[in-house]
């Protein structure tokens, strides 16, 4: 994929230092990194690979030790590993939750939420409270309350990562629609290579400590892409093959 | 889609594998009839006070004690539907009431600020935590001596015996349960961008409110003993009846059965309060959120 002329993100030599002194840890170390509008990028590597961090930073929650990050489309939408949902609101009141903090009026509110409930397939659990879905539905609410945001970048740290595999394969149809219809640039952070080639059109790799760009792919198949095509599995291969090599080499 | 012959052409769609998966996951919500819920409250707790009274009456038959010192329930059944006839039961009752809803308001507000301030300033963290612990293993009775001595045999004195003894647990309450707010919320609330009263409003208090309520359902049960230890010191003409007051009537008047008969209205007005309001508070909140088993 060519660079568009303005990069939705543009990380410049970015480094991050936790702590200090003899306690200091590199979490990323002069990450440079251009992600294009419209772009769906994978994120993978070893645990300690400083995915999170990056992603952390390119939300504004931190701020780099060195470098420079800039993000060209207003605050992002962020999806965690777990669906955060609020324990006493309903479903409905969770997706609604964007929308009252920036004081949408009561009819856009009712019209957004009842939309994104249909896209996410939720329309008939409005009314349960979290504690009576289940964790795919959790995170789908999860999804339509980001997508409420009406951000036009999302943020993604694993929100695959604790669920079954049929209930992500799923998921994953309904992200790449709605990343489809909605012209989304999404940053996908994964430690399951197989994820990343399905849903990317770029696959970054990471390594560990301290995290740097190892080696990136474009994916070019066309979607929609099976977990069991040859093709995908062929470049998971690659890909795995590649990040053993970058676990070896830190690792000792 | 079992009804469909076994060789369809038509793909199935996201939306209907996903519906049908939800349908297999999602947690079946059981609710009880109400009248077995109500029987299920009702009947443990009958018995236990049916059988604590027929323990009772097996020990006055056998004449454990002299009858003066345990009198049977009949005779304290007895003295009891005598003070309500004579009116000084409700009076006692509503007196008492009164002088614990006004005190436990008192402390309601001054343990929700100190609460908050300690909660959300470092500064006051280690110093006024600890004392707030002390303050909780004082027993209240230790204020009625100073209550006297600066606002004499008032009213003033008994609340403020139960604002002294409710606060403390209240204040603990706030910052417990400020302490103990989910992680998880907190980030949300951040990369939600949610800042000032929308932070309080949407995210901590709603978070803080189990641990908040029941610090509220200890402080009721510390105000209802501490005005019982004032009542039962303080006793002036002026004061006007109470339940500790109808109490120290029985030990004066060596009526054993009036000592007991206001001792089960102690028990049964603390009980009614705790029974009627803060558990179903407390249940339904818990509930909501699915932190409770049934």
């Amino acid at each position: 994929m060519t660079v568009a002329l303005t990069p939705a993100i543009r990380l410049s030599e970015v480094s991050k230092v936790y702590g200090t002194g003899r306690d200091a840890v590199l979490a990323l170390d002069r990450v440079s990194l251009e992600v294009a509008r419209g772009e769906f990028l994978c994120i993978v590597g070893a645990s300690g690979c400083g995915k999170s961090t990056l992603l952390s930073l390119v939300a504004g929650l931190e701020r780099p030790t060195v470098g420079e990050v800039e993000v060209g489309l207003g605050r992002p939408a962020l999806m965690f590993q777990e669906p955060a949902l609020l324990p006493w609101l309903t479903t409905w009141r969770n997706v609604e939750l964007p929308l009252r903090l920036r004081r949408a009026p009561r009819q856009e509110r009712r019209r957004t939420v009842q939309r994104l409930l249909d896209t996410v397939n939720l329309a008939a659990f409005a009314s349960r409270r979290p504690h009576e879905l289940s964790g795919g539905m959790r995170q789908r609410a999860a999804l339509a309350r980001a997508l409420a945001q009406e951000a036009q970048l999302l943020l993604m740290d694993e929100p695959f990562a604790a669920l079954d595999a049929i209930t992500r394969d799923l998921l994953h149809d309904d992200l790449l629609a709605i990343w489809q219809a909605n012209q989304l640039t999404v940053v996908f952070v994964t430690h399951n290579v197989h994820e990343a080639v399905r849903l990317g059109d770029r696959v970054v790799l990471l390594t560990s400590r301290p995290g740097r760009v190892a080696c990136a792919w474009t994916v070019e198949m066309p979607r929609p892409r099976s977990l069991d095509s040859p093709e995908v599995a062929r470049m998971a291969a690659e890909i795995t093959q590649r990040l053993h090599e970058e676990i070896r080499r830190r690792g000792r | 889609m079992a009804g469909e012959p076994a060789g369809r052409v038509r793909p199935v769609t996201l939306a209907e594998l996903e519906e049908d998966l939800d349908a297999l996951q999602a947690i079946p919500t059981t609710s009880e009839r109400a009248w077995r819920r109500l029987i299920r409250a009702v009947v443990p707790r009958v018995s236990a006070v049916l059988a604590l009274v027929l323990l009772w009456q097996l020990l006055a038959v056998l004449h454990v004690k002299p009858s003066y010192a345990l009198p049977a329930p009949g005779d304290v059944w007895a003295s009891l539907v005598q003070q309500a006839r004579e009116g000084h039961l409700s009076e006692a009752i509503l007196n008492s009431l009164r002088r614990a809803l006004v005190g436990y308001a008192i402390a309601l507000v001054v343990g929700t600020l100190l609460g908050m301030a300690v909660a959300r300033l470092r500064v006051l963290r280690a110093g006024v935590g600890s004392l707030l612990a002390a303050l909780l293993s004082l027993p209240s009775v230790t204020w009625v001596p100073i209550g006297i001595l600066w606002f004499g045999l008032t009213d003033a004195t008994i609340t403020f015996v139960v604002v002294l003894g409710a606060f403390p647990s209240i204040a603990r309450g706030v910052i417990g349960a400020v302490d103990q707010i989910d992680p998880v919320v907190l980030r949300l609330a951040r990369s939600l961008g949610a800042r000032g009263p929308a932070l309080y409003w949407h995210f901590l208090l709603p978070a803080a409110l189990p641990g908040y309520l029941s610090g509220m359902q200890q402080a009721w049960s510390f105000s209802w003993r501490s005005l019982m230890a004032a009542e039962l010191i303080a006793i002036s003409p002026q004061l006007g009846l109470g339940l500790g007051q109808l109490l120290d009537s029985g030990r004066e008047l060596a009526d054993m059965p009036l000592a007991l008969a206001a001792m089960i209205g102690i028990l049964a007005v603390g009980l009614v309060i705790d029974e009627a309001i803060f558990r179903p508070l407390e249940r339904m909140v818990l509930r909501r959120r699915g932190l409770l088993a049934r």
